[in-house]
């Protein structure tokens, strides 16, 4: 009874959170003693074949047109009964846009018991027992998921990404896909940007910064460590900067490896957005900022002589003039 | 038009997380609780939007909890919504609550159900999806706007790096975050108005527990921030190179 896990795709790339999916699953097999199989839904332009290297043995492509477009009711159908098919018992999602709106699906589906926000293994030493956040990143839950069939969705961010070699052997598989109900009519993309959920570093700006028109450091900042942007809620609320930036408990709630705040007090409701953060880098200067509280290195200074030095210090250690 | 709003009741955005029983419980004590954020800022607001804009329109509440959740199906009412129903259960798990909100879903020609992204508490995610399947609705989660014309929904919904704009005919199940309203306070009017409208409480409908939380655990304390000087930007840097070896 092999693990499946689902291949998140947008426009036919395969999302980083899924390389951590596939190497989570492959890690879920091992101690379940069995073998990590996948399932990818739509057109894919990227090799399926090489995610063999995530440990994954065999991948199930369903490639039919109204699998382009997420509708959950569909694809938990399609999923369900892949899972069926080989006889899956453990299932694999990301938790980000699509485990979110199809895990819960194919859960009620399977009647399986469900862990969304996993952040480790498996402990299946005594039972089936998954560690997840709760309390908006303030706690962690070990949930024990009693039913025979098990669905679990993986933060992103939370499993290092394992390549241990091999190809995997991908098999189109044929089975009927009902018509979707929803239909997609715009998509309205941020073009060039790393999309933040997915971003390993992160800089944000809160009203510090006094106005938009002070973003452009910023965004050099991030330009030059490869980094997203992001926000705090006044900024986004004044119209500083697009909603989509902002970050806390109302936002967008991110776990990247850093997260440097400029000009951010940190507000208990933004702290619940980015407390996951490996690395906490806060700029402000105000020393009773409690953001100090939360942070791992700071700078009690004025960002605007501060980030400037950074910018320049960043140049040197990347070589770039 | 008739809409199911999911309400839950959960600690204050503020509150102290800290656990009891051998961590096995939430320290309930001198805690505030309020109506989960995205189900009430969110959710209710735009169904009672939706009832401003066409008064033929019908609100719902229900919400799965003990008499301890009573005070905030309440106050949900003063904000808006005819009538509420209250499951008598304690919240365990996902699947079990979903399931007891698509029990009294199912009986009730619903045109829209609406829920919260997800609770503060749990940060589950999961209890619109599963109502969804088990009315055999299309859902729509993450939703970021909402209009209605006639039967059709036009949804925007996020997706990783922006956002979609989808349509969907009613009936469907919707999860609402920052976006699809304004958030409102109750005013005196809705407040009286709420203590006479019909609050049913109904015992649970059968159904299995397929999770348990076996405790809670406090993430280890920061070992505190390390300061550089205001002049000295470049050794931040390069302590985020050498020492966090991150970037």
């Amino acid at each position: 009874m092999p693990v499946l896990v689902y291949i998140d795709q947008s426009e036919g790339h395969i999302k980083k959170a899924s390389f951590e999916a596939l190497s989570y699953g492959s890690k879920v097999a091992e101690l379940l003693g069995t073998s990590a199989e996948a399932i990818a839904l739509g057109s894919i332009s990227d090799s399926l074949v090489d995610l063999g290297k995530y440990g994954t043995s065999k991948i199930h492509h369903v490639k039919n047109e109204s699998l382009n477009q997420l509708d959950s009711q569909v694809f938990a159908k399609v999923i369900g009964d892949v899972a069926k098919s080989i006889g899956a018992n453990c299932i694999i999602f990301s938790n980000n846009v699509d485990g979110k709106s199809i895990a819960p699906r194919l859960a009620a589906r399977l009647k399986a018991g469900l862990v969304t926000g996993a952040i480790a293994l498996p402990d299946t030493k005594n039972g089936f027992v998954v560690r997840k956040n709760v309390f908006s990143g303030k706690a962690f839950a070990n949930v024990s998921i009693t039913s025979d069939t098990k669905i679990i969705a993986l933060n992103p961010n939370s499993f290092p990404v394992t390549e241990t070699g091999g190809k995997a052997e991908v098999s189109e598989t044929n089975i009927s896909v009902d018509a979707p109900k929803i239909k997609v009519t715009a998509t309205n993309k941020v073009k060039g940007e790393i999309p933040l959920s997915e971003a390993e570093l992160v800089i944000s700006g809160g009203r510090g910064l006094k106005g938009p028109e002070n973003w452009g450091m910023i965004e050099e900042l991030a330009r030059l460590l490869g980094a997203a942007t992001a926000c705090s809620r006044a900024v986004a609320d004044a119209g500083w900067r697009p909603h989509h930036e902002h970050v806390g408990q109302t936002g967008l709630a991110i776990a990247p490896n850093m997260y440097v705040a400029i000009g951010i007090s940190g507000a208990i409701q933004h702290l619940a957005g980015v407390n996951r953060s490996k690395v906490i880098v806060v700029i402000n200067k105000d020393p009773e900022a409690p953001f100090f509280k939360a942070a791992d290195y700071g700078i009690v200074g004025d960002a605007f002589e501060v980030v400037p030095k950074m910018i320049a210090a960043v140049k040197k250690l990347k070589g770039v003039a | 038009m008739k809409i199911l709003v999911c309400i839950s009741k959960t600690p204050d955005t503020t509150a102290k997380i800290a656990f009891t029983d051998n961590n096995t419980k939430f320290a309930e004590a001198g805690v505030q609780w309020i109506i989960n954020p995205y189900d009430e800022w969110y959710a209710l607001v735009r169904a009672i939007e939706l009832k401003e804009k066409d008064a033929a329109t019908i609100i719902h509440l229900v919400t799965v909890g003990g008499t301890d959740a009573e005070p905030i199906i309440r106050k949900a009412l003063a904000l808006g919504g005819d009538e509420a129903v209250r499951v008598n259960l304690q919240p365990t798990d996902s699947y079990t609550t979903a399931s007891q909100i698509a029990a009294v879903a199912k009986g009730g020609q619903y045109d829209l159900v609406l829920v919260g992204k997800e609770t503060i508490d749990y940060n589950g995610s999961s209890v619109g999806g599963i109502i969804a399947e088990q009315m055999d609705f299309p859902y729509v989660a993450l939703a970021t706007k909402f209009e209605l014309n006639g039967s059709k929904a036009t949804i925007n919904r996020e997706i990783e790096g922006g956002e979609e704009t989808c349509e969907v005919n009613l009936p469907v199940v919707v999860s609402c975050q920052k976006g699809v309203a304004e958030a409102r306070i109750p005013n005196m009017r809705g407040i009286m108005a709420a203590r006479t409208k019909p609050l049913k409480v109904i015992e649970p409908a059968s159904t299995d527990q397929l999770t348990t939380v076996v405790n809670f655990e406090l993430p280890a304390p920061k070992a505190g921030v390390k300061l550089v000087p205001a002049d000295q930007p470049e050794e931040l840097i390069r302590l985020l190179h050498e020492e966090a070896r991150i970037i």
